[in-house]
């Protein structure tokens, strides 16, 4: 395998923490790699521990055991070459959205002029479709508009990835299908690899090129990979009609309710 | 509650009367009498009760200098200390140009000299006492914020400061200005000798002494704002790698923002409480000098003046509460919750 087919690799990645009762162990013997380029989904029941993975790659948490490599380099701490979507946009209530996003703009590119910074964070605004907003507050713009400063100020700083944290979870039905076009736009554009969380099998299935799904905790890993084949640049309008969709679909939701009410045989296991 | 009820009903009659009348405007006219109603009458309802209180008290009770005076007379009080202030300045303004005269017969006679300019000797008006008590509330509040805020943030975001400073903290916070002040005058005394005093010795020990007695309240929610800022707040600066200025000046100080102003209103608070006994004890020309000179003189003046001085300590300290409320809304951003 070449260095671009393992950009992001996760190997034996296990996350624990003490507790009352002996150790909690949350993700155990998680293995996952990812193209350059790819868009994988990890899904699975809430609580199973995709976000404890995401936030492991994110740097945010320490993993327990196994390591992270990304583009050839072990990662140890948050770096600007993640870039994070969180599923409250967290964005700064005091700053406009173009502060909001020269925030990590001015750290990572401070040896370039001031104009230039303007120039990239604007530009990330303009890319997810904010022209009218760049002087706006957070308390100004809707939710869906947030999570849009969410998304520019995770890829205005040219990061390696980017890791979303089931980013649509917050918002409705309508403004999510909005936010997902808007995703995948920026991901092709950019040619950026992007991991995302979600738990909804028909965002996963629309944007991904695989889905990672995970068995239920405790001692999460990946239980299986899904091949997503539907030809890119991909409509909604297409994917729905695509032959295969409803299977995949089907085999997706069985993985999942399997895991919800495993076999006799298994529990007893 | 009773003059609301009564009002609605009044206006419903009306109402009831001209049916061919605009409906809007009389609907806003009735909505704006009854805000009226609602906002204004009851505290002039609770003045009024409160005046006839203190009339038939005060009538009734009788001290060693005199009876103690009602409302009339306090007020009769009041204007004589502004009439007081008003004459004190038309003898101050005399005199400068008393000076200015004599200077110039000086200089023409002899030319050359040196001239000894001479500062009026008059003695502070009750005005004068005020601007003095506001300076030093003030030049002890900024000296308390300046250490508190700063600390307050380093006790907020380094866990080892706040458990290092926890008990110094508990400890010193409900010491009284009377056990402070007179440590901080000896200490004055021994260390403040500059060759030309800027400030007078009394006014240094009041100032520092509020200082110490309203650190804490700004100190504690300084360190109580940083130390609740949003946890993805901070995890966003984690990931953008933000260099720890930015992350406090751009992130943690704004987030803490509101607190800090509590904290600091909480302080000025009790700053002003706390310098009225500084300077009664320090002898800081101020308020509380005004309060002990009159005591002290037991005038049948007394009690009306000190009644006086009541007022305007209360009322001062309404107002400054009041401008840091404003202050706090023109720095704090909207408070539109935007996660």
């Amino acid at each position: 395998m070449s260095e671009a087919d393992r950009y992001l690799e996760c190997w034996q990645l296990a996350k624990s923490y003490p507790a009352p009762a002996g150790t909690a162990v949350i993700v155990e013997g998680f293995d996952l790699t990812v193209r350059e380029g790819e868009f994988v989904c990890l899904i699975g029941h809430s609580g199973c521990g995709k976000s404890t993975v995401l936030s492991m790659v994110a740097g945010l948490t320490e993993p327990s055991a196994g390591g992270i490599v990304l583009a050839g380099r072990e990662i140890a701490g948050p770096g600007p070459d993640r870039g994070v979507v969180f599923q409250a946009p967290c964005l700064l209530a005091w700053m406009t959205a173009l502060a909001n996003v020269r925030l990590g703009v001015d750290e990572v590119f401070a040896d370039r002029p001031v104009a230039e910074r303007v120039e990239i964070a604007a530009q990330a605004l303009y890319r997810v479709g904010l022209h009218d907003a760049l002087d706006k507050r957070p308390g100004e713009l809707s939710a869906g508009m947030r999570q849009r400063v969410g998304i520019a100020r995770a890829f205005a700083l040219s990061p390696k990835m980017l890791l979303l944290d089931e980013p649509f979870g917050m918002l409705d039905q309508l403004t999510r299908m909005e936010l997902q076009e808007v995703l995948i736009d920026v991901w092709q554009r950019e040619g950026i690899t992007a991991l995302m969380v979600t738990h909804d099998v028909d965002e996963a299935l629309f944007l991904a090129d695989r889905v990672a799904m995970m068995t239920s905790g405790p001692a999460a890993r990946v239980g299986a990979i899904l091949e997503v084949p539907f030809p890119r640049p991909r409509s909604r309008r297409d994917v729905l009609d695509h032959p295969d969709y409803y299977a995949l679909r089907e085999s997706l939701i069985g993985f999942l309710e399997e895991q919800a009410h495993p076999p006799a045989d298994q529990h007893a296991a | 509650m009773m003059d609301v009820a009564l009002e609605s009903t009044a206006s419903e009659a009306v109402v009831a009367a001209p049916p061919a009348a605009p409906s809007a405007l009389r609907e806003r006219a009735r909505s704006v009498t009854r805000a009226v109603a609602r906002t204004v009458l009851p505290p002039l309802l609770g003045l009024a009760v409160f005046l006839a209180a203190w009339s038939l008290v005060a009538a009734s009770i009788e001290t060693s200098i005199g009876a103690v005076p009602g409302p009339r007379a306090v007020w009769d009080a009041a204007g004589a200390l502004v009439e007081e202030h008003a004459r004190e300045r038309t003898k101050a303004v005399e005199f400068e140009a008393r000076q200015a005269e004599r200077k110039e017969a000086f200089l023409r006679e002899q030319p050359g000299e040196p001239w000894i300019e001479r500062q009026y000797a008059g003695k502070p008006t009750y005005l004068d006492q005020i601007v003095t008590s506001l300076k030093t509330v003030f030049a002890g509040f900024v000296l308390a914020s300046l250490v508190a805020v700063p600390l307050g943030i380093l006790c907020g975001s380094i866990p080892l400061v706040q458990s290092a400073l926890g008990p110094f903290i508990q400890i010193f916070r409900p010491v009284s200005p009377l056990a402070w002040l007179p440590i901080v005058m000896i200490l004055v005394s021994a260390l403040y000798t500059p060759e030309e005093a800027w400030f007078e010795k009394s006014f240094v020990s009041s100032a520092i002494t509020v200082a110490l007695c309203s650190l804490w309240p700004a100190l504690i929610n300084t360190s109580l704002g940083v130390a609740s800022v949003d946890r993805d707040h901070l995890n966003v600066a984690r990931v953008l790698r933000l260099g720890w200025w930015t992350k406090v000046t751009k992130i943690i100080v704004p987030s803490a923002l509101p607190l800090i102003f509590t904290g600091l209103r909480l302080s000025l608070g009790v700053g002003w409480m706390v310098l009225i006994a500084a300077e009664m004890l320090s002898q800081n020309p101020g308020l509380g000098k005004f309060v002990w000179d009159m005591f002290q003189n037991g005038s049948s003046q007394t009690l009306s003046m000190i009644l006086v001085a009541v007022f305007t300590i209360g009322f001062i300290g309404c107002l400054l509460d009041r401008a840091m409320v404003a202050l706090e809304r023109l720095v704090t951003y909207g408070g539109a919750g935007a996660r």
